[in-house]
């Protein structure tokens, strides 16, 4: 069973993926994904599974616009992450790659680091051995292109954008 | 109903009025990408979107700034791609050396009053210096822009900052920009445009400190109305005005006369305090540069402070300008001189130790004061080592004394007279 990562309020973009540790500046076989929360959260980046879930404070993933924090995070195939907001420049990133972000105020209150999880993305329940929580869904635009599996799906399956006649 | 400068902005674009919460998908005058991300901007263009030709190359600035000039044989390469795709496409590319992308496009005059450019790096918000509604996206919406000329966007709320009066003498733009994060947090703007009431007086170079952080407060966009220097220095469109009839989400005022030196500490944006709270916390680096504050005008406030005066025993001072032009302008007077003269190493323009990546990546337990933008934990180098945010001026005195120290201490000790005006 996949795993709860609980983390605080504010988490920056340099504590997902350090800047030193970009695609840029690796050398020939290392990966990315590797080296998510590497120096905040050395276990995280030695053993979260697929599936598991991050359970964050307000304003997930601030400061810059690097995706590859976010496309760390979703090559190691983490299964959703819920908090009660989202940097703005994250969420764009985030939904761009088809990462499921739900915003919730309850669910960082109710649950804890380490617990075992079950998560149903598609119809937005967090599912713990104790308890079934029900996710409040994302704009529609936001689950569309969740839906499509990114934005560059969506762009080339619609032939349009988010919003756009 | 009246429209706020981001709402006349984007309606301008789509042709139509538009309100915050719409969603709305415009042309941007420019999709900037920098030698960090461009690599994997291009890849999605090419292997994701399957796109040969960009959609238009004289939408597109690239700038190699990020790790300039190459640091490793894989920088090298990927900087290299870079400058291929740009030859193959006909796209405008800014070399190593020329400066950091934010500067060098209000330089060249790329980014102009009215315009949408968005870039692929946070601190794209600078251009509201000039008027423009600048952003910063990730690498698969600038690919997306490469490919197919188009962006969606949700118009933002406005929140208004209205500024009384003028700074004292040692107080600077920066000491503003570190108060709104102080009193607005690290998310107090999110997903909103921030826009700079009371500043007409306000030079260029300080509001481009100031649009520079508005990301730091978590803002889509950071615009100053078109009046002052930016009005003098660029063709402002006629539809674009401060409209008194607008509507603004939040209004917030800030009385500058009563500002004091402001530092940020160690490991937020927003965890600030007056310069007197945190005087005499020892450093081990002082770092001058960056988009926020690596201009001509900061070369020159630190001058101003050293004059000559050697540094402190033990600690290193780098000053990165922040553009070619800039450092010209600190070598047409004495301010460069003043600066070696007091024992500072000059590096080539562009972001240089801001991320961490060279020329001056911090060790275990080392102690920086930076001018530059963010001082989250590790972002410089090493993850126990600690970055202070501060104006220039601060950063000089901070050289000279081993430990961080308000410039108008400093003068009054060496002008016992007072009355000194180190701003």
């Amino acid at each position: 069973m996949a795993r709860i990562w609980k983390f605080g309020t504010d988490v920056d973009t340099d504590q997902i993926v350090p800047g030193r540790y970009a695609p840029y500046m690796l050398k020939e076989g290392q990966d990315v994904k590797d080296y998510a929360f590497i120096e905040a959260r050395p276990d995280f980046a030695r053993v979260a599974q697929p599936g598991d879930v991050i359970v964050a404070g307000a304003n997930f993933g601030c400061g810059s616009s690097r995706e590859y924090a976010p496309d760390a995070l979703r090559r190691r195939q983490i299964g959703a992450i819920i908090a009660p907001s989202f940097a703005r420049i994250f969420f764009r990133n985030a939904i761009n790659l088809g990462i499921p972000l739900f915003e919730s105020t309850e669910i960082p209150e109710l649950v804890g680091d380490g617990e075992a999880v079950e998560m149903d993305v598609v119809n937005g329940r967090l599912i713990t051995p104790s308890a079934t929580y029900q996710l409040p869904p994302l704009p529609d635009f936001a689950a569309d292109v969740i839906r499509a599996g990114g934005i560059v799906r969506y762009v080339r399956e619609n032939g349009r954008f988010p919003g756009e006649l | 109903m009246g429209q706020t400068l981001a709402e006349q902005i984007l309606g301008q674009k789509v042709g139509r009025t538009v309100r915050p919460g719409e969603l709305v998908v415009v042309e941007p005058d420019v999709a900037m990408g920098h030698d960090s991300l461009s690599p994997s901007i291009i890849r999605i263009v090419q292997e994701q979107m399957g796109a040969a030709r960009v959609h238009d190359p004289a939408q597109i600035v690239l700038v190699l700034d990020h790790v300039a000039p190459a640091s490793t044989v894989g920088v090298a390469n990927n900087q290299n791609i870079v400058r291929r795709f740009a030859a193959e496409q006909g796209i405008r590319l800014f070399e190593v050396g020329r400066g950091i992308c934010h500067q060098v496009l209000v330089e060249e005059q790329v980014a102009r009053p009215g315009m949408v450019v968005v870039g692929s790096d946070s601190h794209s918000t600078s251009y509201g210096a000039v008027s423009a509604f600048g952003s910063g996206m990730g690498s698969t919406d600038i690919a997306l822009v490469w490919a197919t000329g188009k962006t969606w966007l949700r118009v933002p709320e406005t929140l208004r900052v209205i500024a009384h009066g003028r700074f004292r003498p040692g107080v600077t733009a920066k000491d503003f920009a570190l108060k709104l994060g102080r009193e607005l947090t690290i998310a107090g703007a999110t997903y909103m445009a921030v826009e700079y009431h009371g500043l007409a007086w306000l030079p260029l170079d300080g509001r481009q400190t100031i649009a520079s952080m508005a990301v730091e407060l978590g803002a889509k966009a950071g615009i100053f109305p078109p009046d002052g220097e930016t009005a003098a220095r660029f063709a402002v469109p006629d539809w674009l005005f401060v409209d008194p009839e607008a509507a603004y989400a939040r209004t917030f005022t800030i009385n500058l006369d009563e500002l004091e030196p402001q530092v940020a500490l160690p490991h937020a944006v927003d965890n600030v305090v007056d310069v007197s709270a945190v005087a005499g916390q020892k450093v081990d680096v002082v770092f001058l540069g960056t988009c926020t504050n690596g201009r001509y005008e900061d070369m020159r406030a630190a001058a101003d402070v050293l004059q000559g005066r050697p540094l402190a025993p033990g600690l290193r001072m780098l000053v990165t300008p922040a553009s070619r032009q800039e450092l010209q302008k600190a070598i047409a007077d004495d301010t460069l001189t003043t600066l070696l003269a007091s024992g500072v190493t000059l590096t080539t323009p562009g972001c240089g130790a801001c991320m961490g990546r060279h020329q001056g990546t911090l060790g275990a337990d080392e102690v920086c004061l930076s001018t530059g933008n963010r001082n989250f934990k590790g972002r410089m180098g090493d993850p126990t080592s600690q970055i202070y945010l501060a104006s220039p001026a601060v950063a000089a005195a901070t050289a000279v004394t081993g430990v961080i120290t308000d410039p108008r201490a400093l003068e009054k000790e060496k002008h016992p007279a007072g009355g000194s005006d180190c701003s």
